[in-house]
C-alpha cells in the first residue's frame, strides 16, 4: 500500500479517477458534432474496485523459485480508467452515426465536477486534520 | 473550439457570399461545409479531440437568373448565384455557436477545478 492511499485511503484513487472522467466526458462534448462519433463515459464503480485492488496488490511482484531464485514478474495490465471505458447506450440513433446527446453529456460534466470537488473537499479536509494533529495546536 | 471556428467561418464565407452573382456557372462561388473528424490522443486511447480538417464544397448547380442589365450577365443576359440556402446556413451558426461556448464551458471548469486542486492544503 503506498503513501497516499494510507493517508487519504479510497479518495486517492478517487480523484484520478474522477479527472480521467472528466476528460472522457470533455472528448464526448469537443466531439458533438463528428460525424461517426461514439460516445464514452468510464464505468466508474469497476473502476474504482480496479483501482482499489490494484493500489493493494502492485503489479510488480517478487517470488522465490525452488533452486533459490527470485523472479520478479510485471504484470502489464491497462490502467483502471482505460479498462473502464465504456460506449454510451444512445437514447436516440441520428443518421450520422454520432451517438453524442449533448444535453446528457452537459449533465453528467456537471455531476462529475462537482464529485470531483467533493473528492477533492475530502483529502483537504484529511489533510488539515493530519495537519492539526502534527502540530498539536 | 478551434474547429467550431472553422465552421464558423465557413458559415460566415456562405452567408456572405450569397448575392455574389458571375457570369459564368463554372466560376461561381460554391457553398462550403466543415467536415469534423475525431483525432484520438496517442498518449490515452480513451479520449479524442476534434479536428477540422476537411472543408468540402457543396456539389449543387448555382442558380441561374436573367438578368441582361447585369455587368456580368453572359452573352444570353444570364448572371449565376451559388445555390446557398440561407436558412440551413444560419441553423449551422447556431448549432455551430452553441457547441463553441460548450466548450468554453467545459474549458472553464477545468480551470476551476484545476485552479482548486492547486489551492489543496491552504
Amino acid at each position: 500500500m503506498d503513501t497516499t492511499t494510507s493517508l487519504f485511503g479510497i479518495h486517492a484513487a478517487a480523484l484520478g479517477l474522477r479527472e480521467a472522467r472528466l476528460d472522457v466526458l470533455a472528448s464526448n462534448l469537443a466531439n458533438t458534432d463528428t460525424p461517426g462519433y461514439k460516445a464514452r463515459d468510464i464505468d466508474f464503480a469497476q473502476a474504482l474496485t480496479d483501482a482499489t485492488n490494484a493500489a493493494n496488490a502492485p503489479n510488480v511482484k517478487k517470488e522465490s523459485t525452488a533452486d533459490g531464485k527470485t523472479s520478479v514478474t510485471i504484470s502489464t495490465e491497462q490502467d483502471p480508467a482505460t479498462a473502464a471505458l465504456r460506449y454510451r447506450i444512445p437514447l436516440q440513433p441520428s443518421l450520422d452515426g454520432n451517438t453524442v446527446d449533448s444535453d446528457f453529456e452537459h449533465a453528467a460534466f456537471a455531476r462529475a465536477s462537482l464529485e470531483y470537488k467533493a473528492s477533492l473537499q475530502f483529502i483537504d479536509t484529511r489533510a488539515k486534520t493530519l495537519l492539526t494533529a502534527i502540530t498539536g495546536q | 473550439m478551434a474547429a467550431q471556428t472553422v465552421r464558423l467561418n465557413t458559415v460566415a464565407s456562405n452567408l456572405a457570399n450569397t448575392d455574389s452573382v458571375t457570369g459564368d456557372p463554372n466560376t461561381a462561388y460554391r457553398a462550403r461545409e466543415t467536415v469534423f473528424s475525431a483525432v484520438v490522443d496517442q498518449t490515452n486511447p480513451g479520449l479524442a479531440g476534434v479536428n477540422a480538417g476537411q472543408i468540402t464544397e457543396s456539389t449543387l448547380p448555382p442558380l441561374k437568373h436573367f438578368e441582361p442589365g447585369n455587368p456580368v450577365a453572359d452573352a444570353q443576359g444570364y448572371v449565376y448565384a451559388p445555390n446557398i440556402d440561407p436558412v440551413a446556413q444560419m441553423v449551422n451558426m447556431i448549432s455551430s455557436a452553441r457547441a463553441y461556448q460548450a466548450d468554453v464551458e467545459v474549458i472553464n471548469t477545468a480551470k476551476e477545478l484545476a485552479l482548486s486542486t492547486l489551492n489543496l492544503g491552504k
